[in-house]
Parts: C-alpha cells; sequence; structure tokens
C-alpha cells in the first residue's frame, strides 16, 4: 500500500513534530509513505474566503502531488473536508477525482482502513480532552455531533482508547466550535477570540490538563486563548499521542 | 379606551407594593414548579436561572446596541460584535440562555426516535411544495375565498403595507394589534404605519419590548433575548411609566399585559403572521406560546394575516411533521402553549390574507439557494451559532440574523449584506438542527463564492487570497517563504497569521516557531533516496 | 399585470429543476403508553397546566369548585357549570375582559402533548379562551388521541371557521428565560376529566 503523507502548511510551518509523529505512525504499520517535495496547500484559505478562482493553481499543484498513491493521508480533518468537498476550482478529471477520493484524514484512516486494533507503543497517563475539529466531524464523519439523534460513535475516542493510562474528560459543550474558522479567526477576531477563551476555560474546568486534537490549526488558536487567559493547558496533536508521546 | 383599572379583577392591588395585579407571583412561584417540586421545563423557560443574569445592586451595563447603519454600506458586523463582546454581562447572559435552548432542544429530540426521519419529511414536503408554489399558491387562494376570506397578493413590502393600509383605511381603523412577524419586519410595516398616522401595537411581550425601545428584533423566536432584566425595566420605566427600580420579571411582564390589554379590546384591526399556509383548506396557522396571536385574531372586528407566500403546505396531515418538529427545535418544548388554525371569519367579522413575495420568488431560481426558502422560523440555528450568541442578533444589521439570516439576507440587498456570510466559522451546527435540513453551513460557503466573483468582497481580502494563491501553488516560492522559521510568520500562513493589523495578536498569543519546518526535517532525516512520488 | 400574476409568473419562470415527490407520512408509533390519561396528565403539567383530580366524593369538579366560587365572573359554554354571563349575548368579544373564570368543553385531548382542542362551536365567543383570567376545560377520557398525528387526521382542522389546540396556559419567557404565566392569555389552564353527558 504506497501512502502519500500530506503535510499541511501551517503543520508544515509551525508544529513539524506532528508531521513527523504521522509519517512514523504510518510506517509502524508497515506502509509505504512518501512525502511529495513539491507539496504545499490544499486550497483551503483561497476556498474558504470564497475566492476560488485564485485556489485553482494551488489545487491543481496539489493533485499533481499527490496523483499515483493508493491513499493520501493527512494529520488534518480541516484539509480533508476541503480536498473531499471542495477541491472543485479545477476541472474534474478523472485524476482529480481519484486524489480526491483516496484523501483520509489520518484518524479515519487508521480506524476505517487500518482497522488498528492495538496500540502497544502508547502511553499517556494523563487526563485529556478531546476537541472535534468541526469539518472533521460534521463534514467528514469523525463521530456522531451532539445534534444528531442517532446512535453515538466517536473514531477519535475510539482510538485514544487504545492508549494505556489516558483519561477522557468531558467538556460542557463538547461539539462548539472553537473560533479558528480559518480567515474567521483573522476577520473577526473579536468573537473568535471569545470564543477560544471559552473553549480552553472549559477544558480547564472539566480538569483536563492535555487538549488533544486531530487539528493543529484549532489547537493554535486554543493555545495562543489560553496562554493569554493564563490557562495551563497543554495541546498535542493526536498523532503524537497515538505514536506514543511521553508528554 | 379602558384604563388598566377597569381590568382589575379583586380589589387592593395598589397597595401592593407597586405590583400591578394581585396575582402577580414571586419568582420561586409554585406554577414554575411540577408537582414534585421540580422546576418545570416547558415553554420557553430556562432550566435554571442564569448564573449571568445581573442584580439590581451590579453596576448597569449598558445595553450594547446593533450593527451601525450607513446606507446601502456593507454591514461591519465584526465591529457591533466587538461591542456586544464588550458587555460581559449581556454576552453572558445572552449566550447561557440560547445555549440552554440549543441544549434542550437537543434533550427533547433524543427523546423521539423518529427525529431524524420527521427533519426529512419536512424537508421533502417543503421541496415539493416549493417546486409547485404556483398550484399550491392558487389552490389556498380558492379555498380561502371559499372559505369568505378576501385575498391580496403583494409584489414586495411596500405593496404588502400598501395594502393593508388600505383595508384599515376602508374600515376607518386607527389601531391594529398584532402578534409577531418577520414577514412584517421585512416589508418596515411598523415604520410605514407609523408615518401614515396608524397606531400598532405589538403584543408579543418581547417584541412589544423591542417596539418600545425603538429597536428591531435580535432573535426570530425571543426578540429580545440580548437585554437584561434591567434594560427591560429601563425601557418600561421610560415607556409605561413602571418603577425604574423594581426589574422583577414578573412585575415587568404584568406591566405590560396590564397596559396592552386596553389595546387589545379596543383596537379597530389585529393582525398576525403565518407559520404554515394549508393549500388544501386555505387555513393560516400560527404558533405562539402567549395567546397573543389568538387575541389578534379574536377580538378585533377585522382580521388580517400576512403570508409569506413561502410557508405553504399541502394539507392538514402535514401539520402533523412540522408542527412536532417547530417547538422542539426552537425551545424544547413538545409544541407551543398555542397552535391556532384560522380559516374563515367570524360572524359579523372580516379577514384578509396577504400573499406576500418580497423576494421569494426570485429567490426560487438561485439555483444552490432557494432551499432555503424551507425555513420555518425556528431560530434553532441561531441557538446553536457560537457567532451569534457572542454578538447578539442586532449585530447583522439586518431582519434575519444568525445563520439563516447570513444565507437570506444577500437576496434582500448583496451590498449590504455582503459581509454577512463571512460572520461564521462554517461549523456546520446550524445544519445538524435545521429542522427542515436546509444546508445552511453549505450555502454560507457558496454565498462567499458568489460574493467573491461578483466583486462584492473588500479589495484588501481579495488582495490576500490573490497573494496567498500565488505563494501556494509555486513551491518555490513557498519553500522561500518559510525556508527561515523565523520568518514564517511573516509570511505564512498568510491567512492566518498576515494581516496589517495583526488581529490574531489582539486576542492571542501568537505561535511560537519551530526550529526547523518538517519539510526541512524531512529533507535532513529522511530524504535518501527520492522526493517526489 | 397584477401582483398576482406577476409571483406567479416568477415562481413558474424560476421552478428549480428536478421533481420532488410528495412523501407519504408513514404512521409513527406513539410515544406515550396504554394509559392515555396519564401521558396526557403528565405532559399537560409539564407544559403548565393542571390536571384536576377527582374530589374525596368522588365530584368530578371537586377541585375547581373553589376556583369557580372565589370568581366574581365566570363564563361558561357547557352544560355542566352554570356560569354567570352568558356567552350568547356578548355583542363584542371585549365585553369579556372581565372575565375571571371560563368554562369550556374541549372537542378532544392529545396524550403526546397534553394539548385540548377547541373549535369556535366549544368557545361560543372565541375570545373567552384568553380574555379570562383561568380556563378550565372539561376533556371526556375518551376523547384522548394518542399523538400530534391522529390529531390531525381529525375533521375539525378543515371545516372550523377557528381551531385552536391549547397546551397549558398563556406563557412567555421573553426576559431572561425567566417562565411567566398569564403572557397575554389566560393565567392558568385546568383540565377536568369528565364524560360528555
Amino acid at each position: 500500500m504506497r501512502v502519500g503523507l500530506f503535510v499541511p502548511c501551517y503543520v508544515d510551518a509551525f508544529e513539524p513534530e506532528v508531521g513527523i509523529a504521522t509519517l512514523e505512525l504510518l510506517e509502524r504499520f508497515g506502509l509505504d509513505v512518501s512525502y511529495p517535495f513539491d507539496q504545499t496547500c490544499c486550497g483551503q484559505p483561497m476556498t474558504n474566503t470564497g475566492c476560488h478562482a485564485e485556489a485553482a493553481a494551488t489545487e491543481a499543484l496539489f493533485v499533481r502531488n499527490f496523483t499515483g498513491f493508493d491513499y493520501v493521508v493527512a494529520p488534518s480533518g480541516s484539509c480533508v473536508h476541503q480536498v473531499r468537498e471542495h477541491l472543485t476550482a479545477i476541472p474534474q478529471t478523472p485524476e482529480v477525482t481519484a486524489v480526491r477520493e483516496r484523501t483520509f484524514e489520518l484518524v479515519e484512516f487508521l480506524h476505517d482502513i487500518l482497522k488498528v486494533e492495538d496500540l502497544p507503543w502508547a502511553e499517556f497517563p494523563h487526563k485529556v480532552s478531546y476537541h472535534s475539529n468541526c469539518n472533521a466531524l460534521r463534514g467528514i464523519g469523525h463521530a456522531r455531533p451532539s445534534e444528531i439523534n442517532a446512535p453515538f460513535f466517536s473514531k477519535p475516542l475510539d482510538l485514544l482508547a487504545k492508549v494505556r493510562g489516558l483519561e477522557v474528560v468531558e467538556i460542557a459543550r463538547p461539539d462548539e466550535c472553537c473560533g479558528f474558522g480559518g480567515t474567521f479567526s483573522v476577520f473577526e477576531p473579536a468573537v473568535s477570540a471569545k470564543m477560544g477563551y471559552d473553549k480552553v476555560t472549559d477544558h480547564a474546568r472539566a480538569g483536563a490538563r492535555y487538549v488533544v486534537s486531530a487539528d493543529s490549526s484549532c489547537m493554535m488558536h486554543q493555545k495562543g486563548c489560553a496562554e493569554r487567559l493564563g490557562v495551563p493547558l497543554k495541546f498535542i496533536h493526536i498523532a503524537q499521542v497515538l505514536n506514543g508521546a511521553a508528554a | 379606551m379602558s384604563a388598566p383599572d377597569d381590568l382589575r379583577i379583586h380589589d387592593g392591588a395598589a397597595d401592593r407594593g407597586g405590583l400591578i395585579h394581585p396575582e402577580i407571583r414571586q419568582p420561586d412561584d409554585e406554577s414554575e414548579r411540577g408537582p414534585d417540586g421540580s422546576r418545570l421545563q416547558h415553554a420557553e423557560g430556562t432550566t435554571q436561572p442564569l448564573s449571568a443574569a445581573p442584580k439590581a445592586a451590579q453596576a448597569r451595563e449598558p445595553q450594547p446596541r446593533g450593527a451601525r447603519i450607513r446606507g446601502n454600506r456593507p454591514i461591519d458586523q465584526a465591529e457591533a460584535a466587538e461591542r456586544f463582546i464588550a458587555a460581559p454581562l449581556h454576552l453572558k447572559a445572552h449566550d447561557e440562555r440560547l445555549w440552554d435552548l440549543r441544549k434542550k432542544r437537543d434533550a427533547v429530540a433524543h427523546t423521539i426516535p423518529e427525529w431524524e426521519e420527521l427533519r426529512e419529511l419536512a424537508s421533502q414536503i417543503k421541496a415539493h411544495t416549493l417546486t409547485n408554489l404556483d398550484a399550491y399558491l392558487e389552490q389556498f387562494e380558492a379555498q380561502a375565498k371559499a372559505n369568505g376570506v378576501h385575498v391580496h397578493w403583494a409584489a414586495d413590502g411596500a405593496e404588502h403595507n400598501r395594502i393593508v393600509h388600505g383595508i384599515l383605511t376602508d374600515h376607518g381603523a386607527r389601531t391594529l394589534i398584532k402578534s409577531k412577524s418577520m414577514l412584517t419586519e421585512e416589508c418596515g410595516f411598523r415604520h410605514y404605519m407609523d408615518a401614515h398616522g396608524i397606531e400598532i401595537i405589538e403584543t408579543d411581550l418581547g417584541e412589544r419590548i423591542q417596539q418600545l425601545d425603538k429597536e428591531e428584533p435580535s432573535h426570530v423566536v425571543c426578540p429580545a433575548v440580548h437585554k437584561t432584566r434591567l434594560d427591560v425595566a429601563e425601557v418600561f420605566a421610560r415607556t409605561l411609566g413602571t418603577d425604574p427600580e423594581n426589574d422583577d420579571i414578573h412585575y415587568l411582564a404584568e406591566s405590560q399585559r396590564e397596559t396592552t390589554r386596553p389595546y387589545i379590546l379596543t383596537a379597530d384591526a389585529g393582525m398576525t403572521g403565518c407559520n404554515f399556509a394549508i393549500a388544501e383548506t386555505g387555513t393560516v396557522v400560527t404558533c405562539t406560546n402567549e395567546g397573543n396571536a389568538d387575541l389578534s385574531g379574536n377580538v378585533p372586528k377585522l382580521q388580517i394575516h400576512s403570508i409569506g407566500i413561502e410557508k405553504l403546505i399541502p394539507r392538514v396531515e402535514h401539520l402533523g411533521v412540522f408542527i412536532r418538529l417547530l417547538s422542539r427545535s426552537a425551545l424544547g418544548s413538545p409544541i407551543t402553549q398555542y397552535t391556532s388554525h384560522f380559516r374563515a371569519p367570524r360572524a359579523g367579522t372580516e379577514m384578509h390574507m396577504v400573499l406576500v413575495d418580497n423576494g421569494r420568488s426570485a429567490r426560487l431560481g438561485m439555483e444552490a439557494f432557494w432551499t432555503s426558502l424551507k425555513c420555518i422560523r425556528c431560530g434553532a440555528c441561531m441557538n446553536t451559532c457560537p457567532v451569534y450568541r457572542r454578538s447578539g442578533g442586532l449585530s447583522y444589521g439586518a431582519t434575519y440574523s444568525g445563520p439563516i439570516g447570513l444565507i437570506i439576507d444577500p437576496t434582500f440587498n448583496k451590498r449590504k449584506y455582503s459581509t454577512l456570510p463571512f460572520s461564521s466559522t462554517m461549523n456546520g451546527s446550524c445544519t445538524n438542527v435545521c429542522p427542515v435540513k436546509i444546508n445552511i453551513h453549505e450555502q454560507i460557503f457558496a454565498w462567499r463564492k458568489v460574493l467573491a466573483e461578483e466583486h462584492e468582497i473588500p479589495l484588501v481580502k481579495k488582495g490576500m487570497m490573490k497573494a496567498a494563491g500565488q505563494v501556494l501553488s509555486r513551491p518555490a516560492a513557498y519553500r522561500a517563504a518559510i525556508g527561515a522559521a523565523d520568518s514564517a510568520l511573516r509570511v505564512l500562513p498568510r491567512f492566518a497569521v498576515y494581516n496589517p493589523l495583526n488581529t490574531w495578536g489582539r486576542g492571542r498569543e501568537m505561535p511560537e516557531t519551530p526550529r526547523q519546518s518538517f519539510h526541512a526535517w524531512y529533507k535532513q532525516n529522511r530524504a535518501k533516496t527520492d522526493g517526489a512520488a | 399585470m397584477s401582483a398576482r400574476d406577476g409571483i406567479l409568473r416568477a415562481i413558474r419562470q424560476n421552478r428549480p429543476s428536478g421533481t420532488y415527490a410528495l412523501p407519504p407520512l408513514p404512521d409513527f408509533a406513539p410515544l406515550v403508553g396504554d394509559d392515555l390519561i396519564a401521558s396526557f396528565g403528565e405532559r399537560l403539567e409539564r407544559m403548565g397546566g393542571r390536571l384536576a383530580q377527582a374530589g374525596p366524593d368522588g365530584d368530578p369538579l371537586g377541585a375547581v369548585r373553589e376556583r369557580l366560587a372565589g370568581a366574581r365572573v365566570v363564563a361558561s359554554a357547557v352544560p355542566e357549570v352554570a356560569g354567570n354571563r352568558d356567552l350568547a349575548r356578548v355583542a363584542h368579544p371585549a365585553d369579556l375582559a372581565d372575565v375571571d373564570v371560563a368554562v369550556v368543553r374541549a372537542v378532544f385531548g392529545v396524550a403526546e402533548t397534553g394539548s385540548v382542542l377547541f373549535t369556535q362551536d366549544e368557545l361560543r365567543v372565541n375570545a373567552v379562551a384568553y380574555l379570562a383570567q383561568h380556563l378550565i376545560v372539561l376533556l371526556d377520557p375518551a376523547d384522548l388521541l394518542v399523538n400530534i398525528q391522529a390529531a390531525y387526521r381529525r375533521p375539525e382542522f378543515g371545516r372550523s371557521a377557528y381551531a385552536v389546540l391549547h397546551t397549558g396556559p398563556s406563557a412567555t419567557a421573553d426576559i431572561e428565560g425567566v417562565l411567566i404565566h398569564g403572557a397575554q392569555g389566560v393565567r392558568s389552564l385546568t383540565v377536568v376529566l369528565l364524560a360528555r353527558t
């Protein structure tokens, strides 16, 4: 199985450990993982702002980089959602649709494709609060959203349950958006920051020491909010926890 | 007009410490409690008192006002939201109240096994009706006429107002009591009638508060939810002459009842909006908790119902779907206190129905947006919206606020409301709570595209995206931009950290820059044989 | 062109593509148990209404006798209770402004929600159910329907000039979410189970 590793731009620039953990974790399962060197971004910043024409060249580059893999895997629900649902600024050739269909977010790839049963190397003896990225939750179906009257399931919590010592705490508003919202975070800064303050306060009140998420973008925002408020929370990507990070 | 005194049914009310009506209840009164002593969960009441409800002893926090309206210029929702957030008591009360409604909605929806199926049915019934709207309107009209109702058609809000004014003039009517109607808000009905010397009295408590304070409703179901009891006490003291020091909610509500009732008894005409219009029977259905639509429709000799043409449903049996969804979605209660079906005039009275288009038929032709016409105005999307809860409905500067407003308002004025679809994180919760399954967050996304293509987004924003697109589509330029780690913050990701005002850093700490990007790490540690796939 | 024709023409021109059939409505299983009276009473009380229990002497109206006795003006639309305001002689609905207690019979009740239905025939003067301070409703237990879906299969909605479901009394929570009964209509609603005579 040939896997193309997609490391989103902000992970590349700000959270390289998340990319490393994703790569190592995939390799633990014996996969042939490649990292296409010319990758940049999925085009989300532009399309989310309505600027689809401005996203076309970036989308085309993405497809060029990731054509030919059995799967493309990224540690970001938000970018995968963009690729799967919104990579539409370029003509939808068979090559483009193939890449879009084969692109998976790390958690769902582990849960649905690899059907991971054990993570013997993973131990994280801490109280954690799991943050659902909205695109991962409602866009690509990581879990049953709280609004929906359907049986509960959660792919990330299934995986975290396999990590020794890890305890998940429940927060008061589990599915509430943290306020990052991509460009929203800079164009509507007051509301974005307030949402972030409320989110990190909720995590802290629930007794969490760590916030775990499948998205670095939400955590980058929440981390900035927690630091500004002086809330003692640590943030770690689920790829790192599943790959056996100690803390 | 009768004085409120005439309505007293017991003596001695004046001796009761400022309480107008002798039956006024104290906040801990039994009517809020069930037989087992637990707090009643019904209707609109909160599941517990708001922790943020301000105490009179606290310093009064002025009510934050809504967006500044500057003609046709785009609404600055972010600016108004920032002022709302700067009023912490209001913000907290607002957020808590609406989140409580969302939780009540979840709780009640999860007790109904067929909930998701009901949503799907409601969505399909609306899709069917909207795609056959001409036939259903004709059927409705024919039925209504056969029932002895006068039917009128209005192409827009102005025509609606002229028609109603004409009806009132024909009857020499000078006063009109009405129940809440978003359609009449759309039409600017009160302002029009003010200018023509017709006195309009809103009879929904929240709407009355807003009318007296000369503000628009901030929420489709809870018009004054952005106000605290102190704000209401101030408005009522100023306009109704209540005791400015008394902010007891029972006192305030009772004062409204007592001062509105004389108008109800003497009004020349009554008006309601419409929740559902049934084609099969020509019936207008209203759903209220206060009974004010029934007073408006059953006391004056002249009754008028304003109906948005999208309110049609084919048959009575379909109410069995919509009524089960509406109040549960809105408030978490199984049904509104009153579900009223007005079909024909009372003996000796006249009944008029005004079918209003006001942009709806045009919206039907918008491929990406026509399903927004399914909306039944429950407000669930507002209650769940994290942005709405933290900015207040008036920050949108439009008739419709919150998620549904973001996708409807630009159909009325693409320039003025061009900014609204950006006041969202597109988290998708609105879509999940929508009882008629409108894909609200996807329409927000689609609106952004339309607005960008039609040059209705700021040039600076477009410029940033163009620059980002150029960097992100060229690996060499991209690598150069983030090659030196300390320059990454200045250049990448531009969408997150780049902007002239550094809005990121105002409320948040900046992310630390790592020693090395992933790309550099990979090149150093792994790139022995290959690179590109 | 008239507004009517203009609107209908625009609707036809702008009709969305695709065919959207009207879905058949399935019969949903009732969400109440076999004891409809218990379910009705429980839901009614949750909505702020009261279900009157028969008095110790078996007087079905026992629970409301006190309220009736304390009222100065009683408007009764039922033979079981004598009032002192004749609804047949009301010239204008506003004349009912001083009614303390109105007594009416429900066409039917709905167990799923605790609702009762009236039409203009039961109310005699529609406004009495809103202008009165308190409403007493007689309901024959045999007239209880399981749910709202069953209610909307009844013929009253197609033939009545006015039909209304009441579920508890008038209520509002428009100020800080605090529940108030008697926002604009009746302050209390009490249902008395009493077979039709």
